[in-house]
């Protein structure tokens, strides 16, 4: 299938955005084969999605800026075809697959750039009953995009590139907005699309470990607006490349390194399924048994109480069905399930957005349900997942001291509580600035401090980490993680980020329809295959390393690694 | 709320009309509701729009809160008109019965009375039509419609959009009104009217700031999927005309035409019971 020309060939290409003063690509030399698939790595900067912008010709068409070198895609410059011209031959998969999702119905989402293309209805019909019957749509067509699941999404979007019969699939962070199951299944259907439909196939993605789950030709690792590495996968993850340049390598791979083990290419470590752990089995059995390990248990007092709570919007579902946990003083506990499972809805309920049609919520030991959702918000505080949701004020201090202006606390006494938060979130030289002014994660840092000013002793967290990669990731999880060091304070955080909650969490619930199945630590549930599978979580790579080694209990394995993970970081 | 006066998948023959159709039916039809004063013609008007509501198997329910604003205006219109021109019946019917005698210069005349309630039944004879058209006709089928009678597309597939994101932008205003009320910004009727309106501010700008973000998203996108690459489109949702199609455009003319070759008959757009 890969013949010697090129499908994609950048020849020393540089890109300077107007705006900026360095260059955001430099010397870029790259070659993509047909039938290819190849992932494009690298953390926020590296440069990735401006080399992706440049396939599908928004550079230099509608983000301009001074271009060199020479690109080829299909032997054309797409810089002369143009941005439409392009999208007849590669189709890009946006991150944000409702964004993407641009017409009322699916069957009108998937024609039209048909519609655009002025194909006569006759022969749109016919295309969208062929794409969608190969996408598993076809029961679908009618659906408004608030019916879809995420991954229907998705589909949707793949869809619509697909019924212009492109030559190029890009997908631009296609895991970013998914649960972890879904952004499997996503990975496979690349894979069968590809293999059915003779394409080839770019992926931009930092979650290395979740593409790797089908087979990758070569990965292109960025950094700096270079390229530093484009190599097989199997070569990559002997190296320390990823580690050096921002990318979160694969668990199974940090965890033999771990173990002290260096790994050779020829027991193809792409895939833990199939990779020949043979040679390092005796290494992580040994390490296994050295690693210290403290089970740290937590006798503190209950700070939240959730007996028996139900909850439906409509009579057609239970969407809250009789869930009780207790929350204790000073944890930091995650609370996952696939979308739709119930999430935000329980947080809703005890920040009293909605209130429970049965049930008791116990705070500090007291019944909160007569409490208005601003008394509640004195004691629990609510961070939305974008931090954009919240910012109303245009300049920094206000803003983080809205909640005291509100309650009528005196003058002096804000002054000081918002200098005093403004240190922890270590965003007291920025205070006179406008918010504007700051980056995402300063950003989503002031939505925080806004909350925290209030001095609730529970905050929730929605989302925090989507969308970011593992950068900005760290930096936002490690602001928390000194958050708690500084101020006494109970955590619950919603999350689809196995890392994350493996990694910062003390304890996880998992809900699916309503139903609260498991109440235990990370490690437990990530290595529970019948949960992992009714919650659509993935279950972690440690779990099959531990098997593979014989080690039989895999959860402890688990949490010893992150806690030497913890360790040394 | 979120479904008043929105489309609603049904099968009934209103339903299956073509969004072209009924466009042109509503407009033919309001463009006679406003030209004719004839009683007579507002009237059987009246009664074909209760008809067609019925068939068309509109729910109370969805209406009631346009309907009830409309009510409103409507009382408020016909108390004007008799307060400014009090007499204006009196002139258009050339003729003037006293009924009563209300206080200085405003005596309630016959012709008054029945000229305003001209003006009454006027609304009853576009309300129901807007209320079926609104129900029924599928939005990307109207935009389709649209842009079949010569509306640019790029104008009907704004519109289009526009009812797209409509439910998820309610939805994102009340995720940013319980977080914005639970850092103690009184949005509920506890609060004071002018506290209510400033406080209002907390929730429109972090609604702007990520609708804004959405629309970056959403040009791209359909910049990338060849949106105003040519001067024209095609439509997925468009339906052919059909035979009931046909018949419904040819009754809308022919109704319009005769209508007006009534009103207009002798020599004005009013119906005069009083000569």
């Amino acid at each position: 299938m890969v013949t010697d020309t090129p499908i994609i060939e950048f020849s020393d290409v540089s890109f300077k955005y107007h705006a900026q003063k360095e260059p955001t690509l430099k010397n870029i030399n790259l070659k993509i084969y047909p039938g290819e698939k190849i992932l494009i790595a690298g953390q926020s900067g590296s440069g990735k999605s401006t080399l992706a912008h440049c396939l599908n010709a928004l550079i230099p068409c509608s983000f301009t800026g001074d271009m060199s070198g020479t690109l080829r895609v299909c032997g054309k410059e797409p810089a002369k075809l143009g941005v439409f011209g392009m999208s007849q031959k590669v189709g890009t998969v946006l991150q944000d697959t409702d964004g993407q999702f641009i017409a009322l119905t699916v069957a009108e989402d998937l024609a039209f750039a048909l519609e655009n293309d002025e194909v006569p209805r006759d022969e749109m019909i016919a295309k969208v009953a062929e794409v969608s019957d190969k996408l598993e749509l076809t029961n679908f067509l009618g659906s408004a995009p608030g019916a879809l699941s995420g991954g229907q999404k998705q589909r949707v979007s793949l869809g619509g590139v697909m019924a212009c019969d492109v030559k190029i699939l890009l997908f631009d962070e296609p895991l970013a907005n998914l649960d972890p199951a879904t952004g499997k299944r996503t990975i496979s259907l690349i894979d069968d699309i590809m293999h059915d439909e003779d394409m080839t196939v770019v992926i931009i993605e930092h979650r290395l470990e979740d593409v790797l789950y089908k087979d990758v030709d070569r990965v292109v690792l960025m950094d700096g607006g270079r390229i530093v590495a484009d190599m097989h996968p199997d070569e990559l993850l002997c190296s320390d490349l990823l580690v050096d340049n921002g990318i979160r390598e694969p668990l199974y791979i940090s965890a033999l390194k771990a173990a002290g083990v260096k790994i050779s290419p020829d027991t193809h470590p792409q895939h833990i399924e199939t990779m020949d752990i043979s040679p390092y089995k005796d290494a992580v059995h040994s390490w296994y048994h050295e690693a210290k390990f403290e089970h740290v248990g937590r006798e503190t007092e209950n700070l939240l109480e959730v007996k028996n709570l139900k909850y439906r919007y409509d009579e057609s579902r239970q969407v809250i069905d009789d869930v009780s946990f207790e929350i204790k003083k000073g944890e930091l506990v995650s609370l996952v399930g696939k979308n739709g499972a119930g999430k935000s809805t329980l947080a809703s309920l005890i920040c009293g957005f909605n209130k429970q049609d049965e049930g008791t919520i116990l705070f500090a030991g007291e019944d909160i349900a007569d409490l208005s959702i601003a008394q509640r918000g004195e004691k629990i505080g609510y961070v939305m997942q974008s931090p954009n949701q919240m910012i109303s004020k245009p300049m920094i201090f206000d803003e983080v001291s809205l909640g005291l202006v509100t309650r009528g606390v005196p003058e002096a006494e804000i002054k000081e509580r918002v200098n005093e938060i403004l240190k922890i979130c270590g965003l007291y030289p920025f205070r006179n600035w406008p918010v504007s002014a700051l980056s995402f994660g300063q950003k989503k840092r002031v939505s925080i401090a806004s909350i925290l000013v209030m001095k609730p002793e529970l905050l929730i967290l929605d989302e925090p980490t989507a969308g970011q990669d593992y950068k900005h990731y760290t930096e936002i999880m490690e602001f928390i993680r000194d958050i708690r060091r500084q101020m006494p304070i109970t955590i619950v955080m919603i999350t689809h980020d196995m890392h994350l909650m493996l990694e910062y969490t003390d304890r996880t619930l998992v809900l699916t329809d309503g139903k609260l199945i498991m109440n235990a630590t990370p490690a437990e549930v990530l290595t529970d295959n019948k949960v992992c599978d009714k919650a659509y979580l993935k279950r972690t790579s440690l779990y099959d390393l531990a098997m593979k080694c014989g080690i039989e209990d895999a959860s402890e394995f688990a949490a010893r690694f992150i806690e030497d993970e913890r360790r040394r970081k | 709320m979120s479904n008043m006066i929105s489309y609603e998948q049904k099968n009934t023959p209103i339903h299956k009309l073509s969004g072209l159709t009924k466009l042109v039916f509503f407009i033919l039809w309001c463009l006679t509701s406003a030209l004719t004063f004839d009683t007579r013609i507002l009237i059987l008007m009246i009664i074909i729009g209760v008809v067609i509501y019925w068939i068309a198997d509109v729910k109370w329910k969805q209406v009631s809160g346009v309907f009830w604003a409309i009510m409103f205006f409507m009382v408020i219109n016909l108390v004007c008109i008799f307060f400014f021109s009090p007499y204006e019946g009196c002139k258009i019917y050339d003729s003037r019965t006293d009924i009563l005698h209300l206080f200085g210069n405003y005596t309630l005349t016959k012709q008054q009375l029945f000229y305003e309630f001209n003006v009454f039944i006027k609304y009853f004879t576009v309300i129901p039509s807007v209320f079926i058209f609104l129900v029924t006709t599928d939005p990307s089928e109207l935009a389709s419609s649209l842009n079949g009678i010569g509306v640019p597309y790029s104008i009907s597939y704004a519109l289009e959009i526009t009812l797209r994101y409509i439910p998820d932008i309610q939805d994102e205003y009340h995720k940013i009104k319980n977080a914005q009320e639970a850092r103690g910004i009184e949005m509920s009727s506890k609060g004071r009217l002018f506290d209510r309106i400033k406080n209002t501010a907390a929730i429109i700008f972090p609604l702007l700031f990520s609708t804004m973000e959405r629309i970056d998203v959403v040009s791209n996108a359909m910049e990338l999927r060849g949106f105003g690459k040519k001067k024209k489109r095609t439509w997925y949702s468009q339906r052919p005309l059909v035979a009931a199609d046909k018949a419904v455009i040819v009754f809308s003319v022919a109704f319009f035409a005769i209508t007006m070759i009534i009103t207009y008959m002798d020599g004005n757009r009013f119906y005069n019971p009083f000569l």
